[in-house]
């Protein structure tokens, strides 16, 4: 496989009106990494996901995702802002799993994972619902296929919503506090899916949280996020149990 | 010629200026009977209200029938049952008067609903906030729901009356010369239909406008919460 | 008993009126979602001629709109050269579909604005493309919150369609008056008439309900 960074923010500055948000953000993820990041609200941890699933353009700087520019596109030497083409053709790199779930209400769990595969990849029905039987399978609803989302409890709409973005086969899988919308009690059994996904090799992960056993258990990095920059950032073990930045201990120590 | 005046077709430009005058004449009838027939529909919407809201069923079980047969039945067929049945039975009233009169009734329905809900509203703990302080139910009525539910009534009102303006038309079937009226009158008799139709179309269009921005003014300048009592 | 006489008449007429109900809200329906999917996109030059015709239809009255097409109509197609000459029946569609559909366009435009954005986001994240997303995703979705509006659309309909007797279409309402203008029994007739549209409007508003109902089946499953 090739040396490139699954993906890479150079410099990249994001604005909402008057608030800066990202600040000359400088990020790499190795392909096949597992990186947690963890801080305040507000800090831009969202913020960067959602820039990479282009939810959210930017104002500055570049986003590489496998060695391609996201945001801009290549024209001879220059760079010039990217068409809607281009990014349809990047979005296929990544799939998001977010907090509110956001399943769509009026299909089914099964028409939710075959729906983007069959239109948007071109699979035919039949391979697409292999897919989708492959991937509940995988999240553990193989019986709920056919049921509608409000039919089911926060913690399974979750996992369906996983089995929805697995289904696209992306290289990066992201995930936005995918377990802060959902009661303690079934905050577990959506942890368990994530962790079964870290332990793909070829899967790289970036992972915005609050569960900092989690987070320790199967990040390779973990980020720590204030004020829209990296305060600092390392193995788990090390970031966890001797934090070198007085942000991050004060942040570790709520 | 027409109203006493006289129009001239030597070339469209001037046809067109020349009837311009007559049309307004018609306008100015239109609006007359814009106003009175959302006068009507205001007064009897909230007698309307009032009796649907009644507890007795034999009262208010009527009424909404009334209110749902106003409703749903074509304003047309109210006017001309208007116009040509109370002759029979004594009572002979102008078209004019007619025509508002059936947009009154017409009318009288959605606006009777515009109370409801805008009494319906108000939330509950309004009600049990001014009965921890004591406040009779006339009083409470006065100062704590009215306020709130003008606000919100008297856009929705408005834009009843910006639909009572398109209905007056219908008021030309009944000789009543508004504007529509004129301009069929002034086609009739030169042939030439494109002309007046087309400014009628246009000079309704900015009167909707004028009334809805109005309107619109108003809705901002009433704050959402209520009238402000000091 | 002469509310029997005229009960064929009439019921001829009422049978015009359901035809010309029918096809007026149907084409009305296709010119509601066509000017309000319109209104919806952020390509200026689809959004602004939707919204231009659909202000057109609104603030003028549908009588003034009937007319227009009927009398005035001719007039410019002689001017370009075309015969433009509509029968009553095509005219009295075109005018309610039009005015029809100017209203429904607000009501579909407003109720696509209502789907949430995380929907849209969730769509963008599976890399579906706009057309995609408006098609699978926010139309099902804003189709029920429409009903409601339409049901109230569908009988305005129905009794806007007693203006066409205007231009001497034979509806319930111009039978109505032919036979008032030979009888001169004002009374028995228009009580007919105001019942009969009235017990068909209640049927248009059952159907509706009905029809809201299975399009928002997904939503009480």
């Amino acid at each position: 496989m090739t040396n490139n960074p699954a993906i890479e923010f150079k410099r990249v500055v994001k604005k909402f009106g008057d608030t800066t948000i990202l600040n000359n953000l400088d990020l790499s993820v190795a392909q096949g990494e597992k990186v947690s990041i963890i801080g305040p609200s507000g800090s831009g941890k969202s913020t960067v996901l959602r820039i990479l699933m282009t939810l959210e353009p930017i104002d500055d700087g570049v986003v590489y995702v496998a060695g391609r520019p996201l945001w801009h596109e290549k024209q001879g030497d220059v760079l010039v802002p990217a068409r809607e083409a281009h990014l349809r053709e990047m979005r296929k790199h990544m799939g998001m799993v977010f907090q509110q779930f956001n399943l769509f209400p009026h299909m089914t769990v099964r028409r939710n994972i075959t729906e983007a595969p069959r239109h948007v990849l071109g699979l035919t029905q039949q391979h697409a619902n292999e897919r989708a039987d492959e991937y509940l399978a995988l999240v553990g609803l193989t019986e709920h296929a056919d049921k509608f989302p409000r039919q089911l409890s926060g913690g399974q709409q979750q996992r369906v919503a996983i089995a929805r973005a697995l289904a696209m086969q992306p290289q990066i899988m992201l995930f936005d506090e995918p377990t802060s919308a959902l009661d303690p009690e079934l905050v577990g059994e959506v942890l368990q899916v994530i962790q079964n996904l870290a332990s793909k090799d070829d899967l790289t992960l970036l992972l915005v949280t609050h569960e900092m056993q989690f987070a320790r258990k199967i990040s390779d990095r973990v980020c720590f996020f204030d004020k829209g920059e990296i305060v600092e950032q390392g193995a788990p073990d090390a970031l966890f149990d001797t934090p070198q930045e007085p942000r991050t201990q004060a942040f570790l120590q709520r | 010629m027409l109203f006493d005046m006289h129009w001239n077709t030597d070339t469209h430009w001037s046809f067109a200026v020349s009837i311009l005058p007559i049309l307004l004449r018609g306008m100015w009838v239109t609006l007359q009977a814009a106003a009175i027939g959302f006068v009507l529909a205001a007064l009897l919407g909230l007698v309307l209200a009032g009796l649907k809201s009644v507890r007795y069923r034999i009262i208010a079980w009527p009424a909404r029938v009334i209110s749902e047969f106003l409703r749903d039945t074509p304003l047309l067929i109210q006017l001309f049952f208007l116009y040509y049945v109370l002759p029979d039975y004594g009572i002979v009233l102008p078209a004019f008067m007619t025509g508002a009169l059936a947009l009154g009734l017409q009318y009288s329905a959605y606006t009777s609903e515009v109370y409801r809900a805008g009494i319906e509203a108000i939330p509950k703990g309004q009600y049990e906030a001014a009965r921890a302080l004591d406040l009779s139910n006339l009083h409470t009525f006065r100062v704590i729901v009215l306020p709130q539910a003008i606000a919100r009534i008297i856009p929705a009102l408005g834009n009843y009356l910006v639909s009572i303006m398109k209905d007056v038309p219908l008021l030309s079937v009944v000789s009543v010369v508004e504007m529509l009226g004129v301009a069929k009158i002034i086609g009739d008799r030169t042939f030439n239909y494109l002309i007046p139709l087309s400014m009628v179309g246009g000079l309704y269009l900015l009167m909707t406008l004028i009334a809805a921005s109005a309107i619109r003014l108003l809705d901002r300048k009433l704050p959402a919460q209520g009238i402000p009592l000091k | 008993m002469p509310f029997l006489d005229y009960l064929p008449a009439l019921l001829q007429g009422a049978r015009v009126t359901v035809e010309l109900t029918l096809y007026s809200t149907v084409l009305g329906a296709l010119v509601a979602f066509g000017l309000g999917i319109g209104r919806h996109s952020r390509r200026a030059w689809l959004n602004v001629p939707c919204a231009v015709i659909v202000e057109i239809f609104r603030g003028t009255s549908l009588l003034v709109q009937l007319f227009w097409i009927y009398f005035a109509l001719p007039v410019l197609g002689e001017l370009v050269g075309l015969n433009l000459r509509l029968e009553p029946m095509v005219a009295g569609t075109l005018a309610l579909a039009l005015n029809i559909g100017a209203y429904g366009a607000e009501v579909v435009r407003g109720a696509l604005q209502a789907v949430p954005t995380e929907q849209l986001e969730a769509a963008k994240a599976l890399d579906f493309s706009g057309r995609q997303t408006l098609w699978r995703i926010s139309l099902p979705q804003a189709l029920p919150e429409m009903m409601p509006s339409f049901g109230n659309l569908a009988i305005q309909n129905l009794k806007d369609t007693a203006l066409v007797s205007l231009i001497s279409l034979g509806d319930l309402a111009f039978r109505a008056e032919q036979i008032r203008n030979f009888t001169q029994d004002s009374t028995t007739v228009y009580t007919m008439l105001l019942l009969m549209y009235f017990g068909m409007a209640l049927v248009l508003s059952a159907l509706m309900s009905l029809l809201g109902r299975r399009v928002g089946a997904w939503r009480n499953a």
